[in-house]
């Protein structure tokens, strides 16, 4: 038996403003270790706002969440914090980096912070997570020097430097071009099959959604269907 | 959560931002080279002027006043216990200005663990005669070694030397003014006449200058044997004890007891000189008021350049908090940029500051109301350094607050929603 890393139970969600709208409607699913799983939906049906509560940035919300065997409702903002930093990487759509700092210090903070490891071993650690990604030779370049498909693989990189348990990514592939979105496809699967850590993927590329192991699918905030993709696995 | 990541982090932003960064940094130098600069100069203004009061001033003099006796003879009388009477017209007697019996309260005040020094005084009036006209003054007979020691004597020597008082039978030092109404000059017969009439003809050893012309037009200096010897009096004849201890402040509670132990008439430098001391205190407020004021412009510098840095940098703190930086963290690493430009620009102003205390204080400042200062008076104690590093921090620290506080609660969802 596998075991289970991410609970959603009922999870409901509203907007207040300009008037009170329900975006998400009793969710409820687990997704076990090992396992890549894309979210897919029409615009607007509320992909983003629930990954946004999975990753526990988000803490307005009905329902319950259990991450790695944690609830998640009773915990400060400090302890999310926390599992944040040990349990999850993050990939925005928009390739999200510190423009003051160097590539490699920007892989390198969620490591320094996390402090399981002295400086030089999170930086050892940094440079192969980058050879992974292929990008080390631009590891000393200031973060904002480098084209859009690399900055996505640096947000990666940084995602997976603590070895999280869990990947979250929303629309990681949305601002890359074909060969690029193959590339980071490529990526996570490998992450996915050899260091064994779940994935979570949020995407309106059906291609890139019918190659993972699972598809759930939302429609006006309720979970429409989910399974293994109806095409085979590419 | 270690430190050397938020200083890391704290820097790169700063970094980012150079310009509005050393612009506020610029704003507390500024504020503490004033702060620095205002109270050394002040107080040191300050220091000069209670010098040229208070190394003069005995912190108790035990004296007599002249007063009529509080009882009268009848008073004593036994038989006479129950009824009233009334003495008009009662008049002091001539004698009392004598502290009489003064051996053994010398020696008493001498050998107490709280005196610093202690010497006697003989002050009287006179008349200073040139040609056919006088004028009126003031001699004091004085012991010339103890009053050197104690109330620096020798410092408002301009001319001669003070020893020669002892050294020189029959010896006069004059306020310089007054020589000059005279018409003296060193080496010069000095007339001089007793109360009762009687004339003396004294030889003028040295001249004094204290800065305050109603002194320099009217005072003397003779030993106190000479002015035993013009009085007439006694070797044992003395008017004024006075008294430096170790701590003034105890000055007031000390005079009341030697007055009462002593049974004489006892004044203490405090209350002699309250206004002077409200004078003195009023010049460090102002100069406290305007550097601390100037600190806290300084510190809305700073609350300023947060504030946009934070405006600015949303993104970094919503990606900072979505990789696993907490609230807190994001709140150290405003509140070190603060400090660290707090620091900084405090520690250039502490070193301005004093490299300008240095150019005032090589400023010549020739006056004649003063005549050992030759350059402008400054204080370069300590304590003024520290409270303005303490401010500094302090300022910095709470313009950081309110900013830092607002950079914890960024909310990252809503950051990177909005993209
Ligand atoms: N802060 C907000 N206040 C009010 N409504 C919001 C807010 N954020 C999102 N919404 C609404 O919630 C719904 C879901 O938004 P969400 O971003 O989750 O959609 P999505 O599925 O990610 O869409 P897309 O595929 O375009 O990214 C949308 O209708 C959106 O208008
Ligand atoms: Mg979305």
């Amino acid at each position: 038996m596998k075991k289970t890393l991410i609970e959603a139970q009922h999870i409901g969600k509203y907007f207040y403003s300009p008037k009170k709208v329900q975006v998400l409607n009793d969710i409820s699913f687990k997704i076990d270790e090992g396992e890549f799983v894309s979210v897919i939906g029409k615009s607007g049906c509320g992909k983003s706002t629930l990954l946004y509560i999975l990753s526990t940035m988000d803490t307005e919300y009905e329902g319950d969440l259990k991450i790695d065997g944690v609830a998640t409702k009773k915990k400060t903002p400090h302890e999310l914090a926390h599992i944040r930093n040990e349990k999850i990487g993050f990939v925005f759509q928009f390739h999200y980096l510190l423009t003051e700092f160097s590539v490699i210090k920007n892989v390198m903070f969620p490591g320094i912070k996390l402090g399981k490891y002295s400086e030089e071993e999170v930086e050892h650690q940094a440079y192969e997570r980058l050879k992974l990604l292929g990008i080390e030779n631009e590891a000393l370049k200031n973060s904002n020097q480098l084209s859009g498909g690399q900055k996505q693989r640096v947000a990666i990189a940084r995602a997976l430097i603590n070895k999280p348990k869990i990947i979250m990514a929303d629309e990681p592939t949305g601002n890359l071009d074909e060969g690029n979105s193959e590339l980071v496809f490529d990526i996570f699967k490998e992450i996915c099959a050899e260091l064994n850590q779940t994935i979570l993927v949020v995407t309106h590329d059906n291609d890139f959604a019918n190659r993972t192991d699972r598809i759930i699918e939302l429609s006006d905030g309720e979970i429409l269907s989910d399974g293994p993709p109806l095409i085979g696995i590419g | 959560m270690k430190l050397k990541i938020i200083l890391q982090i704290a820097w790169g932003l700063l970094k980012a931002r150079k310009r509005q960064t050393i612009v506020a940094a610029v704003g507390v130098t500024f504020g503490i080279t004033t702060f620095i600069t205002l109270l050394g100069f002040m107080n040191g203004l300050n220091d000069l002027l209670d010098g040229l009061m208070m190394n003069r001033t005995p912190h108790i003099r035990l004296y007599n006043e002249i007063t009529p006796s509080s009882t009268q003879p009848i008073d004593e009388a036994s038989n006479h216990n129950d009824d009233y009477n009334f003495v008009h017209s009662i008049k002091p007697k001539n004698d009392r200005m004598e502290i009489r019996n003064n051996k053994p309260i010398i020696s008493f005040l001498s050998n107490a663990p709280e005196v610093k020094g202690v010497t006697t005084r003989i002050t009287s009036q006179v008349f200073f005669n040139i040609g056919a006209s006088s004028i009126g003054g003031l001699i004091n007979g004085i012991e010339v070694a103890q009053e050197k020691e104690l109330f620096f004597f020798e410092d408002y020597m301009i001319e001669g030397n003070s020893m020669d008082l002892q050294n020189v039978p029959n010896s006069i030092v004059l306020g310089e003014i007054l020589a000059e109404k005279l018409m003296l000059r060193i080496g010069d017969l000095v007339q001089v006449t007793a109360p009762n009439g009687e004339r003396f003809q004294l030889k003028l050893v040295g001249l004094f200058q204290t800065g305050i012309a109603d002194i320099d037009k009217s005072q003397s200096y003779a030993s106190i044997l000479t002015t035993q010897k013009i009085l007439n009096r006694p070797n044992d004849y003395v008017t004024d004890i006075l008294v430096k201890l170790h701590d003034v402040k105890r000055a007031p509670a000390l005079a009341k007891y030697y007055g009462k132990l002593f049974s004489v008439e006892t004044i203490d430098m405090n209350t002699a000189n309250a206004q002077f001391d409200t004078g003195s205190s009023i010049r460090s407020l102002i100069s406290y008021a305007v550097g601390i004021t100037l600190l806290v412009i300084a510190g809305f510098g700073i609350y300023n350049i947060l504030n946009m840095l934070i405006y600015e940098k949303m993104d970094s703190i919503a990606i900072l908090k979505a990789t696993g930086f907490s609230g807190q963290d994001v709140s150290r690493i405003f509140n070190t940029i603060a400090l660290v430009i707090g620091i900084a620009g405090g520690g250039l102003g502490l070193l301005f500051g004093n490299l300008l205390c240095h150019l005032i204080h090589s400023i010549p400042f020739n006056t004649d109301a003063l005549p050992t200062i030759k350059t402008y008076p400054i204080d370069f104690s300590t304590k003024y350094y520290v409270i303005a590093a303490l401010f500094s921090v302090i300022t910095t620290y709470f313009a950081g607050y309110f900013p830092s506080r607002k950079a914890s609660k960024v909310d990252p969802v809503a950051i990177i929603r909005g993209k």
